[in-house]
């Protein structure tokens, strides 16, 4: 079946053939071992939570798992975030997380911010259903307190 | 006005569905370009243009204070309040129209018995039982009283399907037991509870029974001395009143007893500059002036629901309750919680997908019009002992129809049609 099914409207625009892809199928589930980074996010309201782990070598994020479960806004989201981290400085992890943070708010984003969302840009949908825009963070702001915590070790 | 003598009489106006959809505006609206299905009723009620014509007419021909003036507009503002009161006093049988509190909603009326009733009944090594499937407003503030007075908080179980496990109930529920706070009907589950089972128990003890009837006020008849009950708390906006105004009754010689719950005008007879005394009920817990535009709309509320008659919205509900668990369950991969048995169940049925989240499923049928509540149904604790985080809801009121029940079932296989591209 397709899209724009009778009454399903604008269901297309918050639900990317990209964000489905991820919901069904999500990246870097595998237990990350001996984790540098190892934290648990929930959103209570919803009753998402995510468990995320990563290794951090050199500065850079050199593995990553993470696995929940929740709504295909927050899991799709979870596994696109799994996909970008890995091999990343924890500065450009931080750039990325201010993108996210700006993409979801519906402001401008940069050429340079696009480039290093690439696909997470499908996640951009959401802004016509502000309240699944949670759904969407909850991933991304837990990873970014925690690897502040980590840093600040 | 019909009717007013009993709330569970046969009302004198005919169930007519067609009429009845006719009186409530908003059923006329479209959302996402579909026809709005509204099954999200136990969240709160729409209005019919008897209770928004209310609030127009008092606005614009009675507005003024009431217990001050001795002119024309207070008087009459005054009599409209009070008239209120004596309405939902006979909807709930209640003995005396002073015992009927109006305070902002259930939540405010529960509050009210615990800062007052409890604060000062409830010590060190007593308990308050409660069960296993309150709404959060049942639970905190005993909770956070539990804390601050040493006492224990228990909770009387429920089985698999969520009916109340009473043999239990009597080794909870002992000498030590100062309240039994139950709700009348989950909001989760839609268990109706034997509550005059439990103010049996309760009151053997020595304790009080407290009803949260916020889910069965607006939907069945409820008769405070059938039930004998001691304390009943309910909100306006769940059965086709405005916001901001609820009820808490209680029997009078408790209430009387009770110190006042906040101080202000209205709700003091005589103030010298080193002291006060406090008024007689109702107006000792009603400091302040009070949402009075609101009580006369909850009166026009009672009076819309009196004339259909608590029987027949009763009936209607059970009819379309018996109806949505078939067909929902009829879609083979659809749990629902609660008793399995619809005639044990009110008009509320949480579900739970196999596959689709509860947040994705109310996203798709909002895209088609239809409104139902997903996630915790502010009773975490309850909703995690299925084993489940969230659950969706659908919940039915006097204009709900079995074609919106359609709507429903369909909706969530065109859903399922979605997400299985």
């Amino acid at each position: 079946m397709t899209g724009g099914m009778s009454g399903l409207g604008d269901m297309d625009e918050l639900y990317e053939a990209i964000i489905l892809d991820h919901y069904r199928s999500p990246r870097n589930t595998a237990p990350v071992e001996e984790a540098d980074v190892d934290l648990e996010v929930n959103n209570p309201f919803c009753g998402d939570e995510f468990h995320i782990q990563l290794k951090v070598e050199d500065d850079a994020v050199s593995q990553v798992g993470i696995t929940g479960r929740g709504c295909a806004i927050s899991q799709a989201s979870a596994s696109l975030l799994a996909e970008l981290v890995e091999g990343k400085s924890s500065a450009e992890v931080r750039a990325a997380v201010d993108a996210v943070r700006r993409l979801l708010k519906g402001e401008e984003i940069t050429d340079e911010e696009a480039d290093i969302l690439g696909d997470i840009e499908a996640l951009g949908g959401v802004r016509k259903f502000p309240v699944r825009i949670k759904c969407a963070l909850l991933s991304w702001v837990g990873l970014d307190d925690a690897l502040k915590e980590h840093l600040a070790k | 006005m019909s009717n007013l003598d009993s709330n569970s009489g046969a009302g004198s106006r005919a169930f007519d569905i067609d009429a009845i959809r006719a009186d409530f505006p908003i059923l006329q609206r479209k959302v996402n370009g579909q026809d709005l299905v509204y099954l999200d009723n136990a969240a709160s009620s729409q209005k019919p243009s008897q209770v928004i014509q209310s609030l127009v007419d008092y606005y614009e021909q009675t507005n003024s204070n009431v217990h001050r003036g001795v002119h024309t507009l207070s008087i009459e503002a005054t009599d409209a309040y009070e008239l209120a009161r004596t309405k939902v006093a006979k909807f709930i049988n209640a003995p005396r129209s002073e015992e009927v509190i109006w305070t902002r909603n259930t939540s405010e009326s529960l509050n009210l018995v615990a800062a007052t009733w409890a604060e000062a009944n409830v010590g060190e090594g007593d308990n308050i039982v409660i069960t296993a499937m309150e709404h959060h407003s049942n639970i905190v503030p005993w909770q956070q009283l539990a804390f601050k007075k040493g006492a224990e908080l228990r909770y009387l179980s429920h089985n698999d399907d969520g009916v109340i496990d009473l043999d239990g109930a009597s080794s909870v529920i002992d000498s030590r037991t100062k309240l039994v706070a139950a709700t009348h009907m989950s909001n989760v589950l839609g268990t109706i509870n034997p509550i005059a089972k439990l103010a049996e128990l309760a009151h053997a003890v020595g304790a009080v029974i407290l009803v949260d009837a916020a889910q069965s006020v607006p939907h069945m008849p409820v008769d405070v001395q059938a039930l004998d009950a001691d304390f009943l708390c309910f909100s306006a906006h769940k059965m086709l009143g405005p916001t901001g105004i609820g009820v808490l009754w209680g029997r009078y010689d408790l209430l009387d007893a009770m110190p006042p719950y906040m101080f202000g005008g209205d709700m003091i007879l005589e103030v010298t500059y080193e002291d006060a005394n406090w008024n007689d009920l109702p107006y000792k817990f009603e400091a302040g002036t009070p949402n009075i535009a609101d009580a006369i709309a909850t009166g026009a509320a009672v009076d819309y629901l009196s004339e259909l008659g608590m029987d027949k919205v009763w009936q209607h509900e059970q009819e379309l309750t018996a109806y949505a668990m078939e067909q929902v369950l009829s879609l083979g991969n659809v749990r629902v919680l609660g008793p399995q048995d619809p005639a044990l169940r009110g008009g509320v049925i949480s579900f739970i997908h196999e596959s689709i989240h509860p947040h994705d499923l109310g996203t798709a049928l909002d895209q088609q019009g239809i409104a139902i509540r997903t996630g915790h149904h502010c009773a975490m604790p309850l909703v995690r002992s299925f084993d489940v985080v969230a659950a969706a809801r659908a919940s039915f009121y006097i204009y709900n129809t079995k074609s919106e029940v359609d709507a429903l079932v369909n909706g969530i296989s065109e859903t399922e049609g979605y997400f299985s591209r």
